[in-house]
């Protein structure tokens, strides 16, 4: 067996058609899309094509659609953009930001940085699966609160937001929502006007197209403070010189994307409860979160008595990529976030594994990677004195 | 992810020495905390003030097998004295050298190390 790619969570390979799309971008097509002369224009209307393209994967306008650097530049811009615009609303006694306590640290970092200054952020507990409480949300909501910024997917263990309800009680309230895609696109079909999303975040190399770039759904008529001064690219709100190549890259993936999601989604749930129920076999074995309301693409366990970091090594020698929430594989050696943020103990936390599939993963991988952890499990666990069994 | 770790690290992570569970052992030593992720204990049978055998058990990371495996190896056949000035540099040069993040990780073996030294010396006077 070659090398088994299975954190696709973390980054996707650039689909072959989304390469090819971009490549002309680097050294043909090369002008600066602000320009006015044909070299401009060409990479002008390219960038303008991409825009559509990101647009109708969640279906909206090309117009409410702006370029950025990646999920995390896109999240800041969207928190602190709706923050800014609102400063008069600082020092309130009700909550200005309703967030959850699981989000990706692009969400989670932007808002506890807003509180350090002088806004008010409610961070929102999760329930053992990982969802948020709709009425403790509700609950939250004051006449200060202008932006409830929640995930649409948790990129650790996969558990999928209620997100239509969320969307009621912000239009109900009359508070904007915001929501961080970039796990979502591509695996679950999204409608922003159906579900009353007002800001969205994107990022391409989650989806199989190239690094570096994102995108940020803006509704019409939402006023944002900008972030980032410069010559007024993207309505003025970030600035910055087209990456054109990029850009073209991530339209071309939202493309694909749209086309491919049925079949996508179909292949990779089926591989993935192979993961789950053969994993689960293990003894002591727990599946993180939701069973059901989850990513098609995420299996996440853990393995009682044993530390992440070492699985993931014994799993890296068997040649397979994976992920894991254990305090020693971070820098900062702490457990992660979401982990005890479903009520996981440190402890537990430690020995989590995630497996992440994509487009490309087959029946043979999954198959090997079954094969290949009970006997790394067992390995970890003759060693550690936390088993006794 | 393997560059991380030196050769030797990754050796003793992937065939650890002295590894498992002991029978009566004659000191054991059991430091660290499950929340932090680091547990590691060592067992030694003691003959003539020497250690005799030694084996340990960790639940850790790479480096936390890694520092264990070795510092197990460098003090077998060793006095308990001898045993007793093993340092955590020592642990880490062994090694060929641990990431800066995880250093506290070869402290862990020296200590419990220590821990069963003491525990068999307090056993042997209670006894």
């Amino acid at each position: 067996m070659n090398k088994v790619y299975m954190d696709y969570a973390a980054s996707t390979p650039v689909d072959r058609e989304v390469l090819d799309e971009m490549l002309p971008f680097f050294d043909k097509y090369y002008g600066n899309a602000s320009s006015t002369h044909s070299f401009g224009v060409d990479a002008f209307n390219a960038v303008e094509e991409a825009r559509e393209s990101v647009g109708k994967i969640i279906g909206a306008k090309n117009d409410e659609i702006i370029f950025t650097a990646g999920g995390t530049e896109s999240d800041n811009i969207a928190i602190k953009g709706i923050a800014f615009k609102n400063r008069d609303k600082k020092h309130s006694k009700g909550y200005n930001i309703i967030t959850s306590s699981i989000e990706h640290p692009a969400v989670l970092e932007t808002c506890k940085y807003l509180d350090n200054i002088g806004y008010k952020a409610k961070f929102l507990p999760v329930d053992k699966y990982g969802i948020i409480n709709l009425d403790e949300l509700e609950k939250s909501i004051s006449k200060d609160t202008f932006l409830i910024t929640i995930m649409f997917a948790n990129n650790e263990i996969g558990t999928i937001e209620p997100i239509q309800e969320i969307g009621k009680i912000a239009k109900k309230h009359n508070v904007l929502f915001h929501t961080d895609a970039v796990q979502a696109i591509g695996k679950v079909p999204i409608n922003i006007n159906n579900l009353n999303i007002d800001l969205l975040s994107i990022s391409s190399h989650k989806i199989y197209g190239p690094k570096g770039v994102g995108a940020l759904y803006i509704r019409n008529g939402i006023k944002l403070e900008t972030i980032a001064h410069g010559g007024g690219h993207e309505k003025g709100i970030r600035s910055s010189t087209y990456n054109t190549p990029g850009i073209v890259g991530l339209g071309k993936a939202c493309q694909l994307g749209l086309k491919r999601m049925d079949n996508d989604v179909l292949n990779m749930t089926k591989l993935r409860d192979i993961l789950i129920k053969k994993n689960l076999e293990i003894e002591e074995s727990y599946l993180n979160g939701h069973p059901k309301q989850r990513l098609a693409n995420n299996a996440h366990f853990r393995f009682t008595a044993i530390e992440g970091e070492s699985l993931n090594m014994l799993l890296n020698d068997a040649g397979i990529a994976a992920a894991t929430g254990s305090a020693c594989s971070s820098k900062k050696l702490q457990a992660s976030h979401v982990l005890t943020g479903i009520g996981l103990t440190p402890e537990l936390a430690h020995g989590s594994l995630r497996l992440s599939l994509g487009r490309k993963s087959t029946k043979e991988e999954v198959e090997y990677v079954c094969e290949t952890i009970p006997g790394i499990v067992k390995k970890l666990r003759e060693m550690s004195p936390l088993w006794n069994r | 992810m393997n560059d991380m770790y030196t050769e030797k690290v990754l050796d003793h992570f992937r065939n650890p020495r002295n590894m498992g569970k002991m029978e009566n052992p004659d000191g054991v030593g059991k430091v660290g905390n499950p929340q932090c992720g680091d547990v590691m204990a060592i067992y030694i049978k003691v003959k003539n003030e020497k250690i005799f055998d030694i084996k340990f058990q960790t639940f850790g990371c790479t480096a936390a097998i890694a520092s264990s495996s070795i510092a197990t190896e460098l003090v077998k056949g060793k006095t308990l004295n001898e045993a007793l000035k093993l340092t955590r540099t020592d642990v880490a040069r062994e090694l060929g050298g641990l990431p800066a993040i995880k250093m506290h990780c070869s402290l862990l073996a020296t200590d419990a190390l220590k821990a069963a030294i003491e525990d068999y010396r307090k056993k042997k006077k209670g006894g």
